[in-house]
């Protein structure tokens, strides 16, 4: 087989796009361990708030796969891979070889040993089965306690509330959201979630759930010594990368699966991309694992497009969140808290705090590496541009950027008419 | 509307604006460059000040809904033959501002339009009309001095060539040529739109006093460089790019005048152009400074003859005055290739109102009594005569050329092509239809490749328009009408203008 | 593929392209109706947006591009390539509104729509028989409909 793809994520169908980009014919299988059609896992956060039925969780139509060439093994676990004689084998027994392997397997939920965390009602929440499990749960409980003031901790709290239940969150640092945010974005979005009524306790982590004799989830101790009554707990740290699969066959990994710039391992013909892999990092050179969708999907692309001979580099991972806190819209890109004290950094905040409404510039040595928008989000695109194509800012653009109305006639002329008025071809 | 001065409401124009048809869509107030259409910022919608309206018509040209609608506001003063509306709004004018009227395009007073009063022939039962459709029509026209005679020889193999040298000559496929309107009174795209033009259609477009930019050098076989009395612009390399060089002593809507093209209106293009520093008023004086006599006319005819190696026509453009046949005698005789004659309705970027509308004489007159004069001296061939000022359509062409023309220029009717309204303020340098402005921002509303296309549209619908006149009147070539008086006949006027024109009435 | 390219050269900021992208997208296909009431009560907005500058203006809307970044960024599967047609094509039903195409379109095609929950960017006027509104609007072929 001369396409062989561990993992049905996104990375996997951009893995998918960017092979058929290049060929056409040859087949491609997927192995996936869940039984269900790609889906976007941010999605499972609208799932459980009821907001969406599951009818829209797929990301592809039906006809994708078909249409794709692409034969799915689901429900199935890749249980080794063999890099010598360069095949897989499942746990249904079936040894598969490949020309080109593709290690899609994303990441697994973050788990630290909090004692009393063995047991029932202690739910993580990064797939569809931990959602489908809290959506039942969410009808029987009134309480419930979310570990994790990031991505996934909010979104599961808000989702919970949304169905009835009473929430709070616990984040260790002393805001929410501590890489994606700075302190006022924390605190206008934090604002938000309390004036609907989500508890955030900021500064506080569990230090012990408490069960009764019979081992039924009375509570949380928390770090400051207050005592939390709840029904369950969800454990939203984070994930970590999952590769183990590679680590067992010798492939080297550091905090993820390390791969080069074309998305490669040190293993012949095995590829990695995803929240699995560390690759490059789009403004900081070095390899980073940048557990993201849109990077995820990028990575799937270009590695897709190596594995079928094109020689593509791949540009960089670069942090990009999108998080809507009811109704209140914010985006966060790049890097949002450069260090105290380096010099070559440059901060530009303009804050309302009656509108609801902040824009965060970080600009180093002349170009804009980061922004933070609440409230205002609509020029985040314009404001992308500058961070992603790394443009430099003359002082006459950077007004513009600091008065909020980027525009695409700021950029230099050959790029402008390279990008959106380019010489006929022929 | 509030302390204005008193006459500031006698303005010629009226927006009207259909409240029904009107969404506030705002596309009018960033079109009027006069700013007569604003936005009301407390009243959220758009109002109108009609005292700055000038009539252009850009607003209900470009209303997506058809909203608006142009029309006069005439001061209903008390009737009166001599003191028309005009005279008092122009003495208003003066009184408040001490300055000279100025005016743009060419001049609208109520004198006789000869073209209007001539009518042309067709062929009936004898000589019967050609087809158009199934005969070659030949249109092709030669500008250029004609010898005499012409003598063949053979050549050792028994072919017959010619023995007589020819002087150049500049070939054209139309005898229908864009006028000399200079870069800086228009812009630049206009140039590389009649530039295109022209190559297109096989007829030349003349540069106008303002220079050739080096980026229009590629179309010099089309092109007929001009060397005014400011000689902006002249240098060898622009002297033999072109396929013509006119030199210019006189413009038919200001003649006896010099020009003045005013310093915000040079931006870095038209002052490489021309040569002049940026922001520095270039005048061109009345007189050119080496020409006093026509002996000295001679010899810059000749100098040019000699910087161009004898290889293209040298042509002289004068406005049409009083003595015109003579003038025009003396610059054939004083070896001009090309005799150019500009009639007092030919068009202008700015003149002074007075020299504009008073000074001059009809070109269809002029025309008669050059090629007449030119005739009756036996010196008809030496040179080819352009007659310019007011040339509407083909039936204007067709009749100049039967009054004795070899081709004509049309100025006018070229901007109108492109969208000029004739509003009549080209010197305020803001035409909102980007045609007599620099300023970029205006100026590429004048899209080259739209402009250049409109341009070869009227050429060739000119060209066709006059296939079928000819081909009525039983002509395939349009030699046969050069000079052919009896193809016209006069209706209305007296029996001096037909003796100046040469033609009979209608009925004889 | 045929895609529209402005070009800033000639674009005269008359802004008659908004306004006919706003009628091909609405409900009456009247300017009128579109303009006065549509607009307010619906949220109708048009996919192009006119860029001013000094004396330089220009109209952009979605690219279209070959690798779009809006598709690699949407969570639900409502934006993706149609391998036909070559267009990037926008599922409204799909859509959650998370706004994370916004976010990643670094040409800036992508906008929320006023009332909705849901985005606003350009379809190539798919369905409409003389090509995209635009480019028919335009005054001063400052916007062509080609294949380059």
């Amino acid at each position: 087989m001369k396409y062989v793809i561990i993992g049905n994520g996104i990375a996997s169908i951009g893995a998918i796009e960017g092979i058929r980009k290049v060929d056409t014919e040859n087949e491609i299988l997927v192995i996936g361990s869940e039984d269900s059609p790609a889906y976007g896992r941010p999605l499972i956060s609208y799932l459980l708030a009821g907001k969406i039925g599951p009818d829209r969780l797929a990301l592809r139509p039906q006809e994708f796969y078909k249409k794709s060439n692409v034969t799915l093994k689901l429900g199935t676990t890749v249980s080794g891979i063999d890099t010598k004689a360069k095949t897989v084998s499942t746990d249904k027994g079936e040894t598969l070889d490949y020309e080109n392997l593709l290690i899609a397997t994303g990441g697994i939920p973050f788990t630290p040993p909090i004692p009393g965390s063995d047991g029932s009602d202690v739910y993580n929440f990064t797939n569809l089965a931990h959602a489908q499990v809290l959506i039942s749960k969410a009808k029987e409980i009134k309480r419930a306690v979310v570990i994790g003031g990031g991505l996934i901790g909010l979104k599961a709290g808000e989702s919970l509330f949304d169905r009835g239940v009473d929430v709070t969150i616990l984040e260790l640092s002393p805001r929410i959201l501590s890489l994606a945010f700075d302190e006022n974005a924390a605190a206008l979005a934090g604002g938000r979630l309390e004036e609907v009524g989500l508890n955030v306790r900021c500064g506080v982590s569990a230090k012990e759930i408490q069960r009764d004799a019979d081992g039924n989830l009375k509570g949380v101790h928390l770090t400051d010594g207050d005592f939390l009554q709840t029904d369950v707990v969800v454990i939203a740290i984070g994930v970590v990368p999952n590769y183990n699969l590679a680590k067992d066959a010798g492939i080297a990994v550091d905090r993820g699966i390390k791969v080069n710039d074309h998305m490669v391992t040190d293993a012949d013909g095995v590829f990695a991309a995803g929240d699995v892999a560390q690759a490059k990092d789009l403004l900081f050179g070095d390899d980073r694992v940048i557990p993201i969708w849109t990077n995820a999907y990028n990575q799937g692309f270009c590695a897709g497009k190596n594995m079928a001979g094109a020689d593509i580099e791949f540009t960089g991972s670069l942090a990009m969140n999108s998080i809507s806190f009811y109704g209140l819209p914010t985006i966060s890109v790049g890097t949002v808290n450069p260090p105290e004290g380096d010099d070559s950094f440059e901060i530009a905040t303009t804050l309302d705090e009656k509108k609801k409404s902040y824009r965060k510039l970080v600009f180093q040595n002349d170009h804009l590496v980061g922004y933070v928008l609440v409230g205002d989000i609509d020029m985040a695109g314009m404001y992308t541009a500058f961070v992603k194509f790394q443009m430099a800012v003359p002082e006459d653009a950077k007004k513009q950027l600091l008065a909020g109305e980027p525009d695409v006639l700021m950029w230099p002329d050959d790029f402008f008419q390279e990008t959106w008025n380019p010489e006929t071809q022929s | 509307m509030l302390f204005q001065p008193v006459n500031k409401n006698y303005h010629e124009f009226c927006i009207d604006r259909d409240k029904d048809l009107c969404i506030n869509c705002k596309v009018c107030v960033r079109q009027c460059s006069y700013e007569a259409h604003y936005w009301d910022d407390s009243r959220q919608k758009v109002m109108h000040d009609n005292t700055k309206c000038i009539g252009c018509h850009r607003c209900e040209a470009l209303c997506p809904t058809a909203a608006l609608n142009i029309r006069n506001k005439p001061s209903d003063f008390r009737t009166h033959n001599l003191w028309r509306p005009v005279f008092l709004q122009n003495i208003y004018k003066q009184a408040d501002t001490g300055g000279v009227l100025l005016a743009g395009m060419g001049s609208p007073v109520d004198i006789p339009v000869y073209w209007d009063k001539m009518l042309l022939d067709a062929s009936q039962v004898t000589n019967p009309s050609i087809d158009p459709l199934r005969e070659p029509m030949e249109l092709k026209t030669f500008l250029g001095a004609k010898p005499r005679k012409v003598e063949i020889t053979t050549d050792k193999k028994g072919k017959p060539k010619l023995k007589t040298k020819l002087t150049p000559q500049l070939e054209l496929d139309v005898p229908i040529m864009f006028a000399a309107m200079s870069f800086g009174a228009i812009n630049f795209n206009l140039h590389t739109a009649m530039a295109r033009a022209a190559t297109e259609t096989g007829t030349a477009y003349n540069t106008g006093e303002g220079g050739l930019h080096k980026s229009l050098y590629k179309y010099g076989k089309n092109t007929i460089v001009q060397v005014a009395s400011g000689r902006f612009g002249v240098h060898l390399d622009y002297l033999k790019a072109g396929a013509g060089i006119e030199i210019k002593v006189g413009q038919g809507a200001k003649p006896g005048i010099g020009g003045h093209l005013p310093g915000e209106k040079i931006n870095d293009k038209v002052s490489e152009t021309r040569m002049v520093p940026i922001g520095s008023d270039a005048i061109s004086p009345a007189p050119h400074h080496d020409i006093y006599s026509i002996e000295d006319l001679l010899q810059l005819i000749y100098a040019l003859k000699e910087a161009s190696e004898y290889k293209v026509p040298i042509s002289v453009k004068i406005a049409a005055v009083h003595n015109v046949a003579a003038i025009a005698s003396g610059i054939v005789r004083a070896g001009a290739d090309i005799v150019t004659i500009d009639g007092m309705r030919g068009g202008t970027g700015a003149a002074p109102a007075m020299i504009r509308d008073n000074v001059g004489i009809p070109i269809e007159l002029a025309l008669a009594q050059v090629d007449q004069r030119l005739r009756d001296e036996g010196i008809r061939n030496k040179a080819s005569i352009v007659a310019a000022g007011g040339i509407r359509c083909s039936g204007d062409v067709v009749k100049a050329i039967a009054l004795g023309a070899d081709a004509v220029y049309i100025g006018t009717s070229t901007l109108i092509a492109v969208g000029c309204t004739i509003c009549g303020r080209c010197y305020t340098g803001k035409c909102p239809w980007g045609i007599a402005t620099n300023d970029p921002k205006l100026s590429k509303r004048q899209n080259p490749d739209i402009a250049a296309k409109k341009l070869a549209n009227l050429i060739r619908a000119w060209g066709h328009e006059i296939e079928e006149m000819l081909g009525g009147m039983g002509l395939n070539s349009i030699e046969s009408l050069r000079g052919n008086r009896d193809k016209l006949r006069g209706v209305g006027i007296s029996d001096t203008e037909l003796d100046i024109l040469g033609i009979k009435h209608a009925g004889r | 593929m045929k895609r529209v390219y402005p070009d800033k050269e000639y674009c005269i900021g008359c802004h008659l392209c908004e306004l006919a992208c706003m009628t091909a997208h609405s409900k009456s296909q009247d300017l009128i109706v579109a303009y006065r009431e549509e607009r307010s009560k619906d949220g109708l907005s048009p996919c192009k947006k006119v860029y001013e500058k000094g004396d330089t203006c220009v109209a952009i809307s979605c690219r279209h591009c070959d690798e779009p970044s809006c598709v690699a960024a949407c969570i639900s599967g409502g934006l993706h390539k149609d391998p036909e047609s070559g267009r990037t094509v926008y599922d409204r039903e799909k859509c959650v509104g998370c706004w994370s195409c916004l976010m990643a379109c670094p040409y800036g095609a992508i906008r929320r729509h006023p009332t909705e929950g849901k985005i606003v960017k350009c379809d190539l006027c798919e369905g409409r028989e003389d090509g995209p509104a635009c480019v028919a609007a335009c005054p001063n072929l400052a916007l062509k409909f080609e294949e380059r």
